[in-house]
Formats: structure tokens, C-alpha cells, sequence
């Protein structure tokens, strides 16, 4: 687990994610760059969050922690694309996009690729790891997290 | 069935005495920039009812439209200008509150005669369904758009194969309501897929944009505008067509449905829970009384959704209900998107549904269902803020 990709998933020329300019979701950014998974947590009630927000869903409590999770859960959804909408994608073919949900998080979701055949069956409910896709060479860098079916 | 009106309701008290549009073309092909587009549907619907345009007081629009209430009432001369309403995001998902807002603006006596309207040159302003020229991104994007999930056929397809997936609905579902689409634009002259009909053969063969969605799930990009003109009930009489009145409306979505990204408590939905309910309340009357449904199709699976939501099947029977024999008018179950809809009409961001809706009720439609006193529309599904609306003829007042 925690593995770190060599190759990115995607071709270079996708939009760059950055914080807003609050800072809202600058943990969460700065988190995947060094290998870890953070996810808003709050201090009150202990209820998780995420996508972030300045403010917990639940009790009102401004104190949101940001807390580190293992990155592994199971697919609560999945698409194929195969039509590109953007020039990086134009020479691409199909790759497969998914909706992870967190079960050591509250099952907070995250959509990220599914790495290896992009043509392979995805069956709902299967578990996955997460995989640190590092962009050092971009203008900002920033690193994304993929996911790989578990191993056990 | 009537309600007092005393009530907060919008229940007959507002009549659509105007309905009109341009042109509809491909996307990028009007010859016309998208303000003038606006201005000839808002002349085209004023000349339907037989109303001087200068009477118009009002305007009312959604999902960011570009032509502004102020410019519009200087250059069509309105005699003053007494409500500018825009429905505040949700895209297409709006365009049954922009009829609302300007409804309940009538109804609490802050304007008299309102233009809703929708109007869209993807020439002049580019694509809906590209995204290119973005260097960095941030908030909901940002947690999407790096992993290739950036035009909305990639948004909301994991939506729809989720709701699939929980609760058994087959791809067969989803063509029946492009096959009804494609079959009712047939005999549209104004559809842009008028004489380009559509089996399954084709549908089947049709490339994938993004599983489960093939090229024929996903709505056409366009270019024109539609307008309609609504007037409080009490001046229904004194225009040139039969008065359609509104019946009900509701805008909204249920707990944390903006949750970002993709994290909505109830994520396999098309966000009408609570506004089904809330339009029939209003309305005083159930699915049983809808003659025939206008349901946005951005994409077909975001409508099984939204007729399940709105009570017509449960999703589990979905694929039993959802074939062409009873999607079509003039006589099937529920007769759907009987303009052709978003996928062969114009995706006119769902106003070509309002009209539509209208046309149905004033018994003008090019596929005129048998029973018509009571229309639905239901606009664009799986957004939030989402909104629908039941139309329906004197007879129902």
C-alpha cells in the first residue's frame, strides 16, 4: 500500500488541481504530495467531511481536524470514457474512472482512475488501494491518488 | 381541488398566454448572435399571444444566460422594467424555476407580464460539453477534472450506473427514451433530427461517450432561443391562443445534495425526492393525473431516474415500463418528450420543454396526445438546485 506511481495514469495537459484561493482544500493538496491521505474530521463530533468545508455538516463546529486515513476502501461506481473532451485526451482510447467510497472514513467518496486494462470488467463493491500519483514536474506540481483492486 | 387564495400556492393564478422560438440549429451553425437569438423567440412568443412587446415587465432566466433583463427591456422598448430574476446555478436543472420565480414574482404583485426565456449560440461562446484552455482548477473540479472526468457526460455517468446497479435497470430502459425522442422528432419540423429517425439496431451500434452512456443517451449541443409569456390569471382571457395555466412548481434538492465531490448522501438520484412531493402538493393532484411528461434528457438515464422520482414506476419496474409503445403519443401510458425533447428537438437547456408542455395543453402539438389537460416538466436531473412544473388547462382550475 501506499505505493507511488512511476507513470501517470492520464497524458500530461489536464487541468492542474490547486487549492481555492481561501485555502480551503490547501491540506488535502499538500497531504497527496507527501503520501497521505487527509480528510477533514471534526473535533466535536467526530463526524468526517469531505469534500471539505469550513464548517462540520453535523454539529455546526467550526474545529475541523484534518485527519490521515489509510487510502483504501471499495468501488461504489465506475464509468468508461471513451470519448475525449479535452486535446490531452484527443490520442488517448478508453480509461476507466472511479467512485471510491472510504469505509475508514466515514465512507466519505472519492473519484480517482482505476490503474491497469482500461478494457477489464469493474464490478461494484470491489475492494481498492490507493496508489500516490505524483506530478513533480508540473507548473505547480501536485500529486493526484489512483486506485489498484487490493491485493488480499 | 382548487385551493383558496389565501394559500401560498401558485396554483391558477398565472396563465402562459405566449410561447415562441427561433430556429433551432446545430450547435454553432445560428447565423444570428446569441442576443438577437433571444430577442426573435421574445418577439415570436409577444406575437403568438398578440401582445406589445413594450408591455413586458419582466424577464426571467437560469443556468448563467448571457442576455441580460436590462439590455433586453432597453432595446425592446418595455415601458419600465419591474422584475430581473436568474435561477442561481444547477444548469438545465433550472429551467422550471426560472417559470416559477417569474410566476411567484406575478402572484406577489411585483410584475404583470414576465418573458422566461433560454437563449444559447455555442458559436459565439463555445461548447458545453469541451473543456479545453484551463490551467489549474480548483474546488469541485479539481477532484474530478485531472482524472479525466470533465464534461458532463463523464459528471454523471457513475451517477447513473450506480442507480443501475442498485436497482437492476438494463440498457434497454434507457434506449426506449431515446428511441421515443427520436420517433416523436420525426413528425417535428422544427427538430434538428427531423428525418434522421432512430432504431435500436442503431442505438446498439452507436459508439460509447462514456459506459453506460452511448452516443444516443447523450443530448445534441444547439443553437437558437425559446420564450414563453406569462401574465396573471385574470388576464388569461385577453390574448389570441387558449391559456395554459401553471398548476405547480418546485425548486429545490434534498439533504446535502450539493456535497461535493459526488458525495450526496442519496447519490443515486436525479435530486427530485423532495420536489416531487412539493409539485403535487402544490398542484393538489398525483401522477395518475399527468397526461403526458416533458422530462430533460441530458442524459437518458438522469429521466428514468426523474419519472421514477416523480412516481410513475418504481425504479424496480423500470424496465418493464420503459418502452416505446407506451412513451409515445398519442395513446402509450406516458407519453415522453413528444417534442423529441433535448436528444432530437433542440437542447434548448430544456425550454423547448416548456413549450412543448404548453403546445400539449393548447392542443397543438405535432404529436398531440388524446388526454391534455394536465402537462408535466421536469427540468435537468442528478443537479441541485433542480425544478418541475405542471401545467394544465381551464379545465383543471
Amino acid at each position: 500500500m501506499n505505493d507511488t506511481l512511476r507513470r501517470s495514469y492520464l497524458p500530461a495537459g489536464l487541468p492542474i488541481p490547486v487549492s481555492e484561493s481561501d485555502g480551503l482544500s490547501a491540506p488535502y493538496w499538500a497531504g497527496l504530495r507527501q503520501n497521505r491521505l487527509l480528510v477533514q474530521r471534526c473535533a466535536h463530533c467526530r463526524t468526517w467531511q469531505f469534500g471539505p468545508e469550513w464548517l462540520c455538516h453535523h454539529c455546526h463546529s467550526f474545529d475541523l481536524e484534518w485527519t490521515a486515513v489509510e487510502p483504501r476502501g471499495r468501488i461504489f461506481s465506475w464509468e468508461r470514457v471513451w470519448s475525449p473532451s479535452h486535446d490531452a485526451l484527443r490520442q488517448h482510447g478508453p480509461y476507466l474512472a472511479v467512485l471510491v467510497e472510504l469505509p475508514d472514513a466515514g465512507n466519505v467518496r472519492m473519484v480517482g482512475n482505476l490503474l491497469g486494462d482500461p478494457t477489464q470488467a469493474v464490478i461494484i463493491g470491489t475492494g481498492v488501494e490507493g496508489v500516490f500519483e505524483h506530478h513533480c514536474e508540473s507548473t505547480p506540481p501536485y500529486s493526484l491518488l489512483q486506485w489498484q483492486f487490493a491485493v488480499a | 381541488m382548487a385551493r383558496a387564495h389565501s394559500e401560498r400556492s401558485l396554483r391558477g393564478r398565472v396563465a402562459v398566454v405566449g410561447i415562441g422560438e427561433t430556429q433551432y440549429y446545430r450547435h454553432g451553425a445560428s447565423p444570428d448572435p446569441e442576443f438577437k437569438l433571444a430577442l426573435k423567440a421574445i418577439l415570436a412568443a409577444c406575437d403568438d399571444a398578440g401582445l406589445d412587446p413594450r408591455e413586458i415587465d419582466g424577464f426571467s432566466s437560469y443556468s448563467e444566460e448571457r442576455s441580460e433583463a436590462s439590455r433586453l427591456a432597453a432595446a425592446l422598448g418595455t415601458r419600465r422594467l419591474s422584475t430581473a430574476t436568474m435561477q442561481w446555478g444547477g444548469g438545465g436543472g433550472g429551467c422550471c424555476a426560472a417559470v416559477a420565480n417569474a410566476a411567484a414574482a406575478i402572484v406577489a404583485g411585483l410584475a404583470d407580464c414576465v418573458v422566461v426565456f433560454r437563449s444559447l449560440a455555442q458559436g459565439q461562446y463555445g461548447r458545453f460539453g469541451q473543456t479545453g484552455g484551463i490551467s489549474t482548477i480548483s474546488g469541485e473540479k479539481a477532484y474530478l477534472m485531472p482524472y479525466g472526468v470533465l464534461a458532463p457526460p463523464q459528471r454523471f455517468a457513475m451517477r447513473v450506473q450506480r442507480y443501475m446497479h442498485e436497482h437492476g435497470v438494463r440498457q434497454e430502459a434507457m434506449q426506449a427514451i431515446a428511441l421515443a425522442s427520436y420517433h416523436h422528432a420525426q413528425s417535428n419540423p422544427r427538430a434538428v433530427m427531423f428525418g434522421k429517425p432512430l432504431d435500436p439496431g442503431k442505438y446498439n451500434a452507436s459508439r460509447w461517450i462514456a459506459e453506460p452512456f452511448h452516443l444516443y443517451d447523450c443530448c445534441m449541443e444547439n443553437d437558437g432561443a425559446a420564450a414563453i409569456i406569462l401574465v396573471p390569471e385574470e388576464r388569461a382571457g385577453d390574448f389570441r391562443n387558449k391559456p395554459a395555466y401553471i398548476l405547480g412548481a418546485a425548486v429545490g434538492a434534498g439533504y446535502r445534495s450539493g456535497a461535493i465531490p459526488h458525495n450526496s448522501p442519496h447519490y443515486a438520484s436525479a435530486s427530485f425526492e423532495t420536489l416531487a412531493p412539493a409539485l403535487y402538493r402544490m398542484a393538489g393532484i398525483g401522477p395518475a393525473d399527468v397526461d403526458v411528461v416533458q422530462s430533460y434528457e441530458n442524459f437518458t438515464g438522469g429521466v428514468v431516474m426523474a419519472l421514477a422520482e416523480h412516481g410513475f414506476f418504481k425504479p424496480e419496474e423500470a424496465n418493464d415500463f420503459l418502452t416505446l409503445d407506451n412513451l409515445i403519443a398519442p395513446a402509450g401510458r406516458l407519453p415522453l418528450n413528444t417534442s423529441g425533447g433535448n436528444l432530437a428537438e433542440c437542447y434548448m437547456h430544456g425550454f423547448e420543454l416548456v413549450i412543448e408542455a404548453v403546445r400539449q395543453i393548447r392542443g397543438q402539438s405535432v404529436n398531440q396526445v388524446k388526454r391534455n389537460d394536465v402537462a408535466m416538466v421536469i427540468g435537468g436531473p442528478m443537479v441541485t438546485p433542480a425544478s418541475n412544473l405542471l401545467v394544465g388547462s381551464g379545465a383543471t382550475l
